[in-house]
């Protein structure tokens, strides 16, 4: 029995048994996330988890592989390819593939270009291109679980966002039409076509990403940290030349040390100034930064204040 | 560089810096709730700017957005009106969560909105929270929405209850306007069956009270919002806790078969006799293991695969707990529920119910009561509907093992979700939800 009167019967008092059991935020944080990635499995016929090679989602596949452990992740990975690519992460996305026996799925942006179900946008930019060859991927392997790195902190659209996030056949979210999320009871039903998005680092902030990276000594592409570089300013940002479409004639090449904050389309994912070459100055400069990570390091946010919101609404992340 | 060396650098570089390295900080989980205009956004705008939790570019975005708007200085409720048909309107709509480090904490805020018909949002925001921050405006005082905020936040099994009382400036940081106020809220509080509360006189337009002390109110010695956001205790000391670990999965791979899932409370060793529910069969843990290898002990929240001695039938929807201390095994129960849907619960209605890791058919046999919201007295009801709070007779498909939601959040609460098109419908409290005060009568 539970009855309040049990306890006193059952129960030792603080301190009688051990000393006291404190789980510091990393490890609260890695259980929740695990105890999400689960309750995916438990529930889904055809989970997958969006893999693009940044760190979001590195930390990600880092907590399937010990929920499962010691056997393997249950799902495959799937990456959109916008064509616009850092080889260094391709050969890292390439690299934790093979590592960990997972399998890869890839939407590929530059196929739906060539065969006209797409078209360039005048920019270059090819971050608002992904949603279709996502939805498509999505719909074509029958996947019902899409688990992605998105943080509530990034961003004030993401901070509305549910941990299960229900899609409609249009990959559609609907700010008000959300399921109210109670305790730690997650709600996934869906209709056949339907799918739904799973954030386990709901509730983890950029710093607690480089901290937990740290603490477990997980490897990320090598952009992430401090190293020479061609470079052009564009709207304030440095971005890497490359058959993307940079510099313009009025845009000369420097030479610089840089790193990135974040890892998505080279035409719109800028790289910041930095001497950081190890995570634990990476941490020590996030740490007094004044600028997010999205305001430093990605052009495609900046378009309209609500260019979020839009975007999600869309079916984009 | 050495983490201490890092430490020191960060320390000269930026003595208020945003964010610290330590590593080993805990984890508030704290929920807000007011009326409309008593300014929640705007104190929570301030808790996040003067934490220094708001970095340069979002303030810039906001000051743009501010004078876009007319407004003579920054609008701090720009920070946190996420949504552009929010903006539009000037209201909050939805729970937002909020993030924010200090160097004794990291804090994770539900931030929900205060009109009548999201008292839904209110129950989602203080499930998770062990602490509740209600906000009254000093003008008003405590309204109709303050003594729901708190029954809500009483309901749902909140520990800590902070009264900020805002806009002092609009009354000349008067004490005794304070005083009475805290005095209504007190007692309030206190016939709920709430004895940890604090009430805080702020002005979050100013800045009073909310991270740094008032200059205005001398006659305050209380802490700040922020000070007691920081010294509240977190968590309850697991070894207070009956054990519950509820399966969510079986772990399987080559000479290997483990039980995988998050403690929901409680204290597991290696060597424990444990008994798996709702089936009662009894076993040994021989080994609990994580991916960074085997443990000897593990508690609430940990995520965790057990191994156990003996080859029985155990899957997800068990719960695996010591002997002497089983939860009830049930197939029908009294239980709260706060209805999350338009579409109102009747008897006869039948449901899916997630409770745990365990999902059974289940039927509403009848609607005991409806709950006053502001004094949750019992009130007659035929059929609950949205944002109404009430207590049904449940009865479910199989062997279901509960606790009493006063005893235990997660194995005393669950979820009714429609069989159909798979809404959830409403929230679930098992038992009466609140704990009886001496002499007092439940139905």
């Amino acid at each position: 029995m539970t009855a309040a009167g049990g306890y006193a019967d059952t129960v030792p008092s603080p301190g009688e048994l051990g000393p006291a059991l404190h789980l510091p935020h990393l490890e609260v944080l890695e259980s929740e996330g695990i105890h999400i990635i689960r309750e995916v499995v438990a529930e889904f016929e055809r989970p997958v988890l969006l893999f693009s090679g940044g760190k979001d989602s590195v930390v990600m596949l880092h907590l399937a592989r010990k929920a499962f452990w010691p056997a393997p992740v249950p799902f495959p990975l799937m990456h959109v390819d916008t064509g616009h690519n850092f080889p260094e992460v391709m050969a890292y996305r390439d690299d934790v593939v093979e590592r960990f026996g997972l399998r890869l799925v890839v939407a590929s942006v530059q196929e739906y270009i060539d065969n006209g179900k797409l078209r360039e946008r005048s920019d270059g930019t090819r971050n608002p291109l992904q949603t279709v060859p996502l939805l498509d991927g999505i719909v074509s392997n029958k996947f019902d679980a899409v688990f992605g790195g998105g943080r509530r902190d990034e961003e004030k659209a993401r901070a509305k966002e549910r941990i299960f996030s229900l899609r409609d056949e249009f990959g559609q979210w609907d700010p008000r039409r959300q399921r109210p999320e109670l305790w730690n009871l997650y709600n996934g039903r869906h209709r056949p076509g339907e799918h739904v998005r799973v954030f386990p680092l709901s509730n983890w902030t950029e710093l607690d990403v480089w901290q937990y990276i740290e603490r477990e000594s997980i490897d990320l592409p090598s952009i992430y940290l401090s190293h020479d570089r061609d470079v052009f300013k564009r709207d304030g940002m440095w971005l890497t030349a490359g058959e993307w479409g940079g510099p313009r004639e009025s845009e000369p090449i420097e030479r610089r040390v840089v790193r990135y904050r974040t890892v998505g389309d080279m035409s719109c994912t800028g790289a910041v100034e930095s001497t950081a070459a190890d995570i634990a100055e990476v941490i020590a400069e996030i740490a007094v930064s004044t600028i997010t990570e999205r305001g430093a390091t990605r052009a495609d946010d900046k378009l309209s204040e609500a260019a979020m919101e839009d975007r999600k609404r869309e079916g984009y992340f | 560089m050495e983490t201490s060396e890092v430490n020191a650098t960060l320390t000269a570089l930026a003595p208020a810096g945003p964010l610290r390295l330590d590593r080993d900080i805990d984890m508030l989980r704290f929920a807000t709730a007011g009326s409309v205009d008593d300014g929640k956004s705007t104190l929570v705008g301030r808790l996040l700017h003067d934490s220094k939790s708001v970095l340069t570019d979002t303030l810039e975005a906001v000051e743009r957005a501010s004078r876009d708007r007319g407004a003579d200085g920054v609008e701090l409720a720009l920070l946190t009106d996420g949504l552009r048909a929010e903006r539009e309107q000037g209201i909050t709509i939805d729970v937002a969560y909020r993030y924010f480090t200090t160097t004794r904490r990291k804090f994770v805020l539900a931030d929900t909105p205060g009109h009548v018909q999201y008292t839904r949002n209110m129950v989602t925001g203080a499930s998770t929270a062990e602490l509740v921050v209600i906000l009254v405006d000093a003008r008003k005082g405590v309204v109709e929405q303050t003594r729901r905020h708190l029954a809500v936040a009483a309901l749902l099994g909140v520990r800590h209850l902070v009264l900020a009382v805002n806009k002092m400036d609009l009354v000349d940081f008067d004490e005794s306007t304070f005083t009475v106020i805290a005095a209504e809220f007190a007692s309030a509080a206190e016939a709920l069956g709430v004895t940890d509360h604090v009430v805080i006189p702020v002005s979050a337009q100013l800045g009073d009270n909310v991270v740094d002390a008032s200059t205005s109110m001398l006659w305050y010695h209380g802490p700040t919002l922020l000070d007691h956001l920081e010294a509240v205790p977190v968590g309850i000391d697991a070894w207070m806790q009956l054990a519950r670990l509820p399966i969510q999965l079986v772990v399987r791979a080559a000479d290997y078969r483990g039980y995988a899932g998050q403690l929901a409370s409680g204290v597991i060793e290696r060597g424990d006799v444990v008994v798996v529910m709702p089936a009662g069969v009894t076993t040994t843990i021989v080994g609990i293991d994580t991916f960074d290898g085997e443990v000897a002990l593990a508690h609430a929240p940990q995520s965790v695969t057990v191994r156990l001695a003996d080859d029985i039938d155990v899957g997800r929807g068990d719960l695996i707990v010591h002997p002497r201390q089983e939860p009830r095994v049930v197939r029908e129960f009294d239980a709260t529920v706060c209805q999350l849907s338009d579409r109102p619960l009747r008897a006869g209605d039948r449901v899916t119910i997630k409770h745990t890791t365990r999902v059974l058919k289940a039927i509403v046999d009848s609607v005991n009561y409806r709950l006053d919201i502001e004094t949750l007295a019992p009130e007659s009801a035929d059929l609950l509907g949205l944002n109404e709070i009430g207590n049904v007779h449940l009865r479910v498909s199989g062997p279901l093992a509960i606790d009493d939601y006063v005893d235990d959040r997660l194995t005393g609460s669950f979820l009714l979700i429609d069989e159909h098109d798979g809404q959830t419908l409403a929230a679930g409290l098992v038992g009466h939800a609140i704990r009886t005060k001496p002499g007092g009568e439940r139905p």
